[in-house]
């Protein structure tokens, strides 16, 4: 699977190393709705943390989509709500 | 669904629409191009910008060090002259400078952050802009109309995910260094308005003003007072001056007058 952080770039890695995935996007994903600053911190920290131990840089000239997208590791929580809604996004 | 596959479905999303505009995909492919040369273009000034913002912190930090030491020195001379309420003035003033340069120097890391990121994503869309320049010409050499759609969607989905994610670090770059030359614009104009060097309004500030007349001051005492040693020294040594010779005077001798024979 193919995930991009943010500031980055893309890193290649098996979906399977990451078992806390799911637990940690549902942490961030609370933390976002009420708004907890810690737990998104925490989840999102070791959520990059993963990405960089398991995952393999992908190649410049290699052009493929992302199956997930992370924010960087200075997003605050929101940066991320402001990322989530379609306009604030992306520039352009 | 999770966030952060959202958060890629948005990225894609903003792909397909700028695909969709295009009825060729050959021309997909240079409209693509044109927009990864334009965002290098604009992560380059965005460097440049940073780094302009960043030398003009470090420019302000040495002034206010500048006048920190000056402080500092003329605290040492005030002490040196009993004057410790002058010495404690220019000790608070140096304290309030010693703030503002330790909250600088905040700021000037957080720009060379901000540089060091903006660096490295250049560097990084440089690459990716050089292989897709590359992979453009192959897919134009051997286009064929069935195949190219999916290797020119391929092609751009992936590197549009790229102009995006770097776009925002631009982005993020640019509204934090916007953030930081309002504050530094501030400091230059505390620096501009001499408040740091003339309260006085007489070229000096107030401290060396003080220190000054103390010194002028002390300075006219001192030729008095070597006036006053020489004028009371006067008397023992002018007299021997004024005194004259013996009073003796040699009456001339006559001619005696030559009997004529």
């Amino acid at each position: 699977m193919i995930i991009r952080i943010l500031g980055e770039g893309q890193y290649e890695l098996d979906a399977e190393k990451l078992t806390d995935l799911n637990d940690l996007d549902r942490a961030v994903e609370h933390a976002i709705t009420v708004g907890d600053v810690e737990e998104f911190r925490t989840a999102l920290t070791r959520l990059l943390a993963e990405v960089h131990e398991f995952g393999t840089p992908v190649a410049g000239d290699v052009f493929t989509e992302s199956d997930l997208v992370l924010p960087p590791s200075d997003a605050t929580l929101d940066d991320v709500k402001e990322m989530l809604t379609d306009d604030g996004l992306l520039p352009g | 669904m999770g966030v952060f596959s959202r958060m890629s479905l948005i990225f894609r999303s903003k792909a397909n629409k700028a695909m969709d505009k295009m009825e060729d995909p050959r021309e997909t492919l240079d409209y693509s191009y044109t927009k990864q040369l334009e965002l290098l273009q604009k992560v380059r000034r965005g460097v440049a910008d940073v780094a302009t913002s960043r030398k003009r912190i470090e420019l302000q930090i040495a002034r206010l060090k500048q006048e920190s030491d000056k402080l500092h020195d003329q605290a040492q001379k005030a002490l040196a002259m009993s004057r410790e309420d002058l010495a404690r003035e220019a000790l608070t003033r140096r304290s309030g400078l010693e703030q503002q340069i330790s909250d600088l120097g905040a700021q000037h890391a957080a720009l060379q952050g901000e540089e060091e990121k903006l660096t490295l994503a250049a560097q990084r869309l440089q690459a990716k802009v050089e292989a897709f320049r590359t992979k453009k010409e192959t897919i134009k050499a051997t286009y064929t109309a069935a195949q190219a759609q999916t290797s020119v969607t391929e092609a751009v989905t992936g590197i549009s995910e790229e102009l995006g994610d770097v776009g925002m670090a631009v982005q993020r770059a640019e509204d934090r260094t916007a953030e930081l030359q309002a504050r530094a614009g501030a400091v230059d104009e505390l620096l501009a308005s001499g408040a740091l060097e003339d309260v006085t309004g007489t070229g000096k500030d107030d401290i060396t003003a003080e220190l000054e007349r103390m010194a002028s001051t002390s300075d006219v005492e001192l030729e008095l007072q070597r006036m006053k040693t020489e004028l009371t020294a006067g008397p023992s040594a002018s007299t021997a001056a004024i005194e004259g010779g013996d009073g003796s005077a040699e009456p001339a001798a006559s001619d005696t007058e030559e009997p004529t024979p």
